[in-house]
């Protein structure tokens, strides 16, 4: 799980061009929006983008997605159970 | 007809220019002189290494395209130091704004995430700088100015409809203030002017009036 966590940070990192962060920055388990990392709804969608595009998974419903998206930690827990399956 | 021309002119009376800026060339000019050079050749690069030299701080910044960060960088060396939001009221500062290859850059790179249907994962954060007016609503939400914003395409750096347009909303006093300029970007290419234009003398020290001669002084500067 930490290592998928950092990984995931890094991706975070890229694909949002947070290029004044390094993953130590960002705490897996603060709130992404509005708090934490201060991410907006365009945000929203590149991460979405992410977990299909790296991870091959898609978000079901908005509800999914708020709970998903919530943290790093969030995102990493998501990925893990649904790679099992 | 002449005569015409002229008593137009007086009624309207004069505009000033107080400051402008140009980043052009790996070059930062303001007030005619060279206040930052770069060896970066990548717009990217120049762009970030312009922001870190002057200690801007503004970490949306990062997230623009390129064109959008050639106008937020004019505006904010143009309006450093300078009160326009004690000055004016948010909705009495204009921007306008024109350039020949739109958001053509930005365009591209979408375009370039779509053009495999194997590997079609369109970015949302590069969709949305897909339209060259972007810049306005950056520097907007920037500076807090709710005033006219426009962004207009001619084929060349055309100081008359410059000139034309800006007047025309000073002299119907939509703004009292406006943000005007050359904003192109195309690959490699940068080429930005910004020109603060008012209706009152600023500095008098530091004023022009505001015709398409001085404009087009002003866009040939070459350090």
């Amino acid at each position: 799980m930490d290592q998928l966590i950092g990984k995931l940070k890094t991706e975070i990192i890229e694909v949002l061009n947070l290029t004044e962060l390094t993953p130590d920055d960002i705490d897996e388990n603060a709130p992404l929006f509005v708090e934490g990392l201060g991410l907006d709804s365009i945000d929203a969608l590149e991460l979405i983008v992410l977990l299909e595009k790296k991870y091959g998974l898609k978000l079901a419903t908005a509800d999914e997605g708020k709970k998903v998206l919530r943290s790093v930690r969030s995102m990493a827990e998501f990925i893990t159970e649904n790679k099992k399956g | 007809m002449q005569c015409i021309i002229i008593i137009l002119q007086v009624m309207s009376g004069n505009y000033y220019i107080g400051d402008y800026s140009i980043l052009r060339n790996r070059q930062v000019i303001q007030g005619g002189e060279v206040i930052f050079e770069s060896r970066e050749n990548k717009p990217v690069s120049f762009f970030t290494e312009v922001y870190k030299h002057f200690g801007l701080n503004y970490p949306r910044f990062y997230k623009m395209d390129n064109l959008c960060k050639l106008g937020f960088l004019c505006a904010e060396l143009l309006l450093k130091d300078k009160q326009i939001q004690q000055l004016y009221p948010a909705g009495e500062t204009g921007i306008i704004l024109f350039n020949a290859a739109s958001s053509l850059d930005t365009d591209r790179n979408h375009q370039q995430s779509i053009s495999s249907r194997l590997d079609y994962f369109p970015s949302p954060s590069v969709f949305v700088y897909t339209l060259a007016n972007i810049v306005i609503g950056e520097i907007c939400i920037r500076h807090k100015i709710f005033g006219e914003g426009t962004f207009l395409i001619e084929e060349k750096f055309n100081p008359s409809r410059m000139f034309s347009y800006v007047r025309q909303l000073l002299n119907d006093d939509i703004v009292k203030c406006c943000l005007t300029g050359w904003i192109e970007l195309d690959g490699d290419q940068i080429d930005g002017i910004m020109v603060l234009v008012e209706k009152t003398a600023p500095d008098p020290d530091r004023i022009a009036i505001f015709d398409p001669g001085i404009l087009t002084k002003i866009y040939s500067q070459i350090s």
